[in-house]
């Protein structure tokens, strides 16, 4: 594949914990042909991980007849990522920051942060009658988006 | 995830290899560490060189279990962190709450 081609993938797995991977693979494997580097693809294969997990354990909560799709689509160098679950749904002001000093040793609540850290940008649309979508967007062409170097 | 366990000088060294992620080796961490505090062992030194992949869930479980061996009495440090799980790690200023060494010596030498 060239980079700046066009590409739309979409994939529906179950509540499973074992199919967050599924979802992680397919997400390197388009960055990497899109020509994005190992590194690069990795945190954007994380973002997805953590988007599918969240789906999986806070949306559906673990209800395996309960589906979770995820739509990858690159249009030139900007890669747009929808993770949607069956779920109620939650507020997103209410997600607190882990970079707070009293959040810090929590064992949890770190994944939205480190979707944001490693997209440009994340949103989520809720529907009237129960579902939730997030939406990640990346322009690949930015470099590679490791960590340290947006912190 | 698999973990192997063996003392040096009263330091407990755990390595750990595989997968921390959620529903697969973030549990097993939790039990691993529970099961060297509930035996006395109050020097825990983390060898992560083996570690393939750690999710939030990973991340969460190694605060969870700082914790567990701090509110004991004893400490639980890190040894030969893999770059992505530092970066993790830097970016959630976790950095600032774990002591990190690339020498096994001189982290025996710290407790």
């Amino acid at each position: 594949m060239e980079r700046g081609d066009t590409e739309r993938i979409e994939i529906t797995i179950s509540s499973r914990f074992e199919n967050i991977e599924l979802v992680q693979v397919i997400a390197e494997h388009l960055c990497e042909n899109a020509g994005v580097d190992e590194d690069g693809s990795h945190w954007i294969g994380m973002a997805v991980r953590e988007a599918v997990a969240n789906a999986i354990k806070h949306g559906n909560k673990l209800d395996v007849r309960k589906k979770v799709n995820a739509t990858f689509e690159l249009q030139g160098f900007e890669l747009e990522i929808t993770i949607s679950d069956e779920g109620q749904g939650f507020d997103p002001e209410k997600v607190s920051d882990p970079l707070n000093p009293q959040n810090l040793m929590k064992t949890s609540g770190r994944g939205i942060f480190y979707m944001k850290t490693f997209m440009d940008q994340v949103s989520y649309s809720f529907e009237p009658g129960g579902g939730t979508s997030l939406i990640m967007t990346k322009n690949l062409a930015k470099g590679s988006g490791i960590a340290s170097t947006k912190a | 995830m698999k973990a192997t366990t063996r003392t040096v000088d009263d330091v407990e060294i755990i390595s750990l290899q595989g997968k921390i992620t959620i529903g697969s080796g973030d549990t097993q961490l939790r039990e691993v560490i529970s099961n060297a505090v509930n035996s006395g062992k109050n020097k825990i030194l983390l060898d992560l060189s083996g570690v393939t992949t750690i999710d939030s869930s990973g991340i969460g479980e190694l605060v969870g279990s700082y914790t567990t061996a701090t509110n004991r009495g004893g400490k639980l440090k890190l040894l030969h962190l893999p770059a992505k799980l530092n970066e993790l790690l830097h970016v959630t200023q976790l950095i600032t709450v774990f002591e990190v060494y690339e020498n096994e010596r001189e982290a025996i030498a710290s407790f």
